[in-house]
């Protein structure tokens, strides 16, 4: 089955071109049914993949399929080729399988709008590409995949164009990321410049033998890379761009900007492991980065009162956590994290999605309320996600995922004191913003009627969520309870296992309690503040601190002031430069001379006369004198 | 004998200058006439009589009797005087005039450089003149005659009247009979 | 007998020159048409006098062959003239400057 592996990437892409050339002329349902077959195909042949990978290799071999030759241009020839292992596995599984969920919901979510098969065109586009990036055996595959799933991105944010605001937000993280991007192109030349070459595996097995460890060129590569990471991420300081992306469709922001693409950089750091492990300092700084981005997100998130803004920060919030595990070189917890998260955060985002358009696209938490009554299938799957993302103990997959990171931000020969209390922190936090959303979305007084109940085709997807969000977690348990590390046995044939220093089923019981109470008091204190309180349905009034918060710390404006600003600035003085001035002088000149050459052609016989008059006095003049 | 060159030339001169500035194009045409037949006396000095019988028959004769009936046929009349005189201002003459002299200058300084050189007198006969013609200059008669055969054509093609000529794929359908 | 061949080419000279200011100065065809006759007949004038200071024939043929030019490009341009004049009901030389750049 493994050589049906181009057959998964292949499906979203004929997907995407059968609709971008014939959509305009299918039926909705014919579009409906090759958007969201072409990815459900793919995951189930992926299913299949899965199964044989797991059967006829419990030692975890990669997979290789080479396809053909890309480019062959003196020396450096890249292949489209794939690379199949189990972290490559992990993303495809979560890939093919949330995006077929979400297609299928998102078949019902947007059967109304204009642009049916557009947006279905771009979605399987996006499936596409992201395969493309987690399965390329090479840098360049890789950055193909990057580079497009970023354009989705941006054709998905500004979905629908008409709303000027909407095509700003998609400029605004087009341009953001492309930020990062560079840094990661550069990173990608000096790799190529080392190496001779862009081959991933090659380069993760030179790599000890060529740099030796905390090496300057190992050290600039890895911030290099960093870099396109946090910017594909949204972790700080590139972290702008993810709340304005909540313009795009609900489906989108659940895909897109939960589940998948912005956990690319998670992906990134996890194949280029070994270049981080080379660069003490900038995986400390990953640890440090994730630490700042998880409570700097989650404070804003707890001041929002959009409640895709909510879980837009709280996506942004959650990465962190993956960073701070990966800092730590927690490697299997950060993408155990990233599976339970796609898997709760796609939920909580197409609850919020069926809410928002039930209420006809009203955003605003402080004017929903008491829908848990009238929306039963959508209130539980998305109290299960709320749970699951505020870490309750024991019954919930988040717990399991976050907790394994919390513990082993302390535990880790690299973890710290600080990233434990931090990781801590944030699921204070995180409980407190999460069931705030709850608390005002679902209860209290009723602020606006439902128009109409989902179907079965949007709420199918949010049980299905659902229950991975509940029974996810247990493939992978603490050492005091129970033990079962089928996921973290699965990653380690492709990542190192993780060092820990500090032992002992005690420190790890104490650590837990310690989560799990502050987990429930963030609960508790949600409670007591939001929950059956009236609020006045208008945008509440904001102090000072409060909307310092509610702007996201106002790095918008601090890059607005510092880089935006000055720019226009510039570019206002720089606008009738000397430079300029030079090239259009010359295209003048040439100007003046076609008027001159142009003004002896007049036509008039008697000036074509004279000027054989002229030459032939001139002729006879250079004949005597010379 | 001198006497006659000069004041030949200098009636030649005299009359193209009166030709070149004239208003009246038949006018001008005698002057040419004039100057014509002064340099015809001129060739008559120098000895080429046959040259000089060639000048006044063709040129004076044939040339310039096309140009009469040319003037004829247009009959411009005083309408063309009048609007000649509103073209002919003097400070047209300016330019043509500066480019006209500084040629003249230049030719002046060619002729004034060698030492002076007589001119015989031998009196060339027309058999001379035929017998070198139809020698040694045979192929420059041909082609001279290609040259005239190519004017009488182009010159009858040209004076037509103009005809409403189609392309055979252009020409109009016939209507039908 | 002492008339040096100077004298000949400068009257030739002296015509030519006044032959192109004219063709430069008029704006009627016809002027034009008349002063190349001028300059034409100069020309036939140098090559006189040059071969009677040679004392040969050759100048004289090459005046038949002027001659003969000069009458094909008369009989030509004077067809010329009439067209133009049909054309453009003008013998201004200048209203034909369609092709000006």
């Amino acid at each position: 089955m493994s050589e049906l592996l181009w057959l998964i990437v292949a499906l979203p892409f004929a997907g995407s071109l059968v609709l971008a050339l014939a959509g305009k002329s299918l039926p909705r349902l014919a579009a409906a049914m090759i958007g969201v077959g072409s990815v459900t195909l793919s995951a189930i042949l992926m299913l299949f993949v899965c199964l044989d990978f797991l059967h006829a290799n419990p030692a975890g071999t990669p997979v290789h399929q080479m396809l053909w030759q890309w480019i062959n241009v003196s020396g450096f020839s890249p292949a489209i080729a794939f690379h199949l292992d189990s972290v490559s596995l992990t993303f495809v599984f979560v890939i093919t399988f949330i995006g077929a969920l979400i297609h299928l919901y998102s078949a019902a979510f947007m059967w109304k709008e204009d642009g049916f098969a557009r947006f279905f065109s771009y979605m399987n586009l996006f499936i596409g590409f992201m395969l493309l990036l987690v399965l390329a055996d090479n840098f360049l595959l890789l950055y193909m995949g990057w580079e497009g799933v970023g354009l989705c991105s941006y054709l998905l944010i500004g979905f629908w164009y008409k709303d000027p605001g909407n095509g700003y937000a998609a400029r605004k993280a087009f341009t953001v990321t492309r930020v990062g991007d560079t840094a990661m192109v550069i990173g990608l030349f000096i790799l190529f410049t080392n190496y001779h070459t862009l081959n991933i595996q090659d380069i993760l097995q030179a790599a000890p033998h060529t740099w030796a460890p905390g090496s300057t060129i190992a050290i600039i590569t890895a911030y290099l890379l960093l870099g396109g990471a946090i910017g594909k991420s949204a972790q700080v300081p590139l972290q702008t761009w993810l709340p304005d992306a909540m313009a795009a469709p609900s489906p989108v922001s659940a895909l897109i900007h939960a589940a998948t693409m912005v956990t690319a950089g998670v992906y990134l750091i996890a194949r280029t492991h070994v270049l981080f492990e080379l660069a003490p300092i900038v995986q400390t700084t990953v640890a440090i980065i994730g630490a700042v981005t998880l409570i700097v997100a989650g404070m804003s998130a707890l001041y929002q009162h959009d409640i895709k803004k909510v879980l837009a920060y709280s996506t942004i919030s959650q990465i962190g956590y993956m960073f701070v595990a990966l800092g730590v070189g927690a490697w299997s917890a950060a993408l155990f994290h990233f599976m339970i998260h796609a898997f709760f955060k796609s939920l909580l985002f197409l609850g919020a999605g069926s809410v928002i358009a039930v209420l006809n696209n009203e955003h605003n938490m402080f004017k929903m309320g008491g829908l848990w009554k009238k929306m039963p299938v959508v209130f539980w799957t998305f109290l299960i996600g709320a749970c699951a993302l505020s870490a309750l103990p024991l019954i919930t997959a988040g717990f399991y995922s976050k907790d394994e990171i919390i513990w082993q931000a302390y535990a880790s020969d690299k973890g710290s004191i600080v990233l434990w209390l931090t990781g801590l922190a944030g699921a204070f936090i995180t409980a407190l913003y999460t069931f705030r959303m709850v608390f005002l979305t679902f209860f209290g007084n009723a602020k606006a009627e439902p128009t109409y109940r989902p179907g079965v085709a949007m709420t199918l997807p949010l049980v299905v969520l659902a229950f991975l969000s509940f029974a996810g977690g247990f493939i992978q348990l603490p050492d005091n309870m129970g033990h079962v590390t089928l996921f973290s046995q699965f990653i380690q044939h492709t990542l190192p296992t993780t060092v820990t220093t500090a032992s002992g089923h005690a420190a790890e019981w104490i650590a837990q309690v310690i989560a799990a109470i502050v987990s429930i008091a963030g609960l508790a204190l949600a409670y007591r503040i939001y929950y059956n309180k009236p609020f006045p349905a208008a945008e509440p009034v904001r102090n000072p601190i409060q909307r310092f918060f509610f702007q996201g710390w106002d790095f918008d404006l601090v890059y607005d002031k510092v880089i935006v600003q000055p720019i226009v600035f510039f570019s206002r003085i720089d606008k009738n430069d000397i430079i300029d001035q030079f090239y259009t002088g010359l295209a003048s000149i040439a100007g003046l001379f076609n008027k001159g050459l142009a003004a002896t052609q007049n036509g008039k016989l008697r000036w074509y006369a004279m000027a054989l008059g002229i030459g032939a006095v001139i002729t006879l003049t250079i004949l005597l004198y010379a | 004998m001198n006497i006659l060159f000069y004041i030949a030339a200098l009636i030649a001169i005299m009359a193209t200058i009166r030709m070149v500035t004239g208003i009246n194009a038949v006018h001008s045409l005698l002057y040419l006439i004039v100057s014509l037949l002064s340099v015809s006396v001129i060739f008559f000095l120098l000895g080429a009589p046959f040259i000089a019988a060639l000048e006044v028959i063709i040129y004076a004769g044939a040339i310039m009797v096309l140009f009469v009936f040319v003037i004829m046929m247009l009959n411009t009349g005083s309408s063309g005087v009048k609007k000649e005189h509103e073209l002919l201002k003097p400070s047209t003459w300016i330019g043509p005039g500066i480019t006209s002299a500084i040629l003249f200058g230049e030719m002046l300084y060619v002729l004034m450089h060698p030492a002076a050189h007589p001119m015989t007198r031998t009196e060339i006969q027309p058999a001379a003149v035929g017998a070198l013609l139809f020698s040694k200059y045979i192929l420059i008669v041909e082609l001279a005659a290609f040259l005239l055969a190519a004017g009488v054509i182009g010159a009858y093609h040209l004076g037509q009247k103009e005809k409403v000529s189609h392309h055979r794929y252009l020409k109009n359908e016939e209507p039908a009979t | 007998m002492t008339i040096p061949m100077e004298y000949g080419l400068l009257l030739a000279a002296i015509l030519f020159c006044i032959g192109l200011a004219g063709v430069l100065v008029r704006r009627d065809v016809i002027f034009m048409l008349m002063s190349v006759e001028v300059m034409l007949n100069a020309a036939g004038l140098a090559f006189i006098v040059g071969g009677a200071a040679r004392g040969s024939a050759d100048g004289q043929v090459m005046f038949i062959f002027i001659l003969a030019m000069a009458a094909a490009e008369v009989s030509v341009g004077l067809a010329l003239i009439i067209q133009l004049y049909q054309k453009f009901k003008t013998l201004d030389a200048d209203s034909a400057s369609q092709l000006n750049g």
